[in-house]
């Protein structure tokens, strides 16, 4: 059905924007209704999950300085050991966690604009073969309305900046102010840590997005 | 990490680019910076895994999932089913597909949607299932109707459903919306026109399948979905440094 290529592959299905009733079908409760017994994404730490409890928050902007208050944003992250709950990660003396694993979802709020996880600080993860390691870092992405296809963006920790100054991802990104848009910048919040991580869609301040 | 595990380049020519002004809200949401190539790494190929036991019995039914005892949504009711296929042609098994769409009336169950059509008590409008071990996906749903919204004066959404998929790794991850064959809105569809590739936009419109259909009950309609191949590296350059 689906028209291959002189070598015999197929092309990747286009991509469409989520739209604005994206919480239906990945947050309904968020959309105003309650129709899953488990609604998959909303909580990533339980009591028995290991690590340093962290919430991460932020707001999402466009490119006149407004908030996006109907985007979509999903997490995945490595466990407290540096470790992805999937069996493709190989990492050798870290160990799984079979309390987390690691990957949530939510939505910006309707009137603040505000996306947060509940979540813990991941460790840091191999690198590519031949480079080092990766600094602790989740992996955001973002859909909405207006995005044709989904944004991949990195968040990293502003309280690691040894790991960070040798992040061989950070170290991609040829202008060091550029860098600055994917460090969270860390605030005490009640006897826990906050993360702080706004995210510019377009223009001054432009968060780095990753073709992935 | 194997250098097989890591998908292929995305091109960039299958999909939407991110300004396209025909669609109105893209013009503020659309990054003007390239995006950043990065080779994969391990947070790139892994990816959540899904269990059959996290689901409900009735959520790839949605006839059924938000019916009230004894009632039924109103409209044509058919099946929707296809595979996830890796651009290598092999099917993906395992992977949760999950679904979302209007009433048939055009109407969205969302606290934001205002158009003047009827919510449907019978109709959540939103499911989700696993690929089987050969990537196939298959669910129950009424027909979405159209809908208008606010791009140009007089712009209709034709009948879509949105869907959401996830491969083996999250480079994969993939969010898109499925047409109807035959639906005259199609050709006047500003988001679907996002696309500029024509035979792109004919990857998006599923086909009527008798053969699947339940006869004196429901048509049928089949669609597939192609996510990003992994690479088959026979030679791999030496590292220096390792």
């Amino acid at each position: 059905m689906i028209p291959r290529d002189p070598l015999g592959y197929l092309p990747e299905t286009p991509s469409q924007t989520a739209g604005p009733y994206v919480h239906i079908g990945l947050i309904p409760r968020q959309a105003g209704f309650d129709i899953f017994d488990n609604n998959l994404g909303e909580t990533l730490v339980t009591p028995a999950t290991q690590g340093t409890r962290i919430r991460v928050e932020g707001r999402i902007f466009d490119g006149t300085g407004a908030l996006v208050r109907d985007a979509l944003v999903e997490v995945w992250q490595a466990n407290a050991a540096g470790r992805y709950a999937h069996p493709a990660d190989h990492q050798a003396r870290k160990a799984e966690d079979p309390s987390f694993r690691g990957w949530g979802r939510t939505g910006t709020d309707f009137a603040t604009g505000i996306w947060a996880f509940e979540t813990i600080k991941p460790g840091p993860v191999a690198g590519r073969a031949g480079h080092r390691a990766m600094a602790p870092h989740l992996n955001l992405w973002i859909v909405a309305r207006g995005i044709n296809l989904g944004l991949a963006t990195r968040l990293y920790f502003g309280d690691e900046e040894a790991a960070n100054a040798a992040d061989p991802v950070l170290n991609v990104i040829e202008q060091p102010d550029r860098r600055k848009t994917l460090i969270a910048r860390p605030e005490a919040r009640d006897g826990h840590i906050a993360y702080v991580f706004d995210i510019r869609l377009q223009g001054d301040g432009e968060t780095v997005f990753f073709d992935i | 990490m194997q250098a097989d595990a890591e998908f292929v380049a995305r091109d960039p020519a299958a999909h939407p680019p991110a300004l396209t002004p025909i669609y109105k809200t893209s013009v503020f949401r659309a990054p003007h910076r390239p995006l950043l190539s990065l080779q994969n790494s391990l947070s790139d190929v892994t990816g959540p895994v899904f269990g059959q036991d996290e689901l409900g019995p009735l959520d790839a039914d949605l006839v059924l999932n938000y019916a009230r005892d004894g009632g039924a949504p109103i409209g044509e009711r058919i099946i929707v089913h296809g595979r996830v296929l890796d651009g290598g042609a092999r099917p993906i098994p395992g992977v949760l597909v999950e679904f979302w769409q209007a009433n048939a009336a055009g109407r969205y169950r969302h606290r934001n949607d205002n158009f003047d059509a009827p919510i449907d008590p019978n109709f959540g409008g939103c499911g989700r299932c696993l690929t089987d071990a050969e990537g196939r996906y298959a669910f129950r749903t009424v027909m979405p109707g159209p809908y208008p919204y606010r791009n140009r004066v007089n712009d209709w959404r034709p009948g879509h459903i949105h869907f959401s998929v996830f491969g083996s790794g999250f480079a994969q991850r993939l969010i898109t919306q499925m047409y109807f064959e035959g639906d005259p809105l199609i050709r006047h569809d500003s988001i679907l026109q996002t696309v500029p590739d024509p035979a792109a936009r004919e990857r998006l419109v599923a086909l009527l399948d008798l053969n699947a259909s339940v006869p004196l009950h429901t048509l049928a309609y089949r669609w597939d979905i192609v996510l990003r191949g992994q690479r088959s590296t026979l030679f791999e350059n030496r590292l220096q440094g390792n």
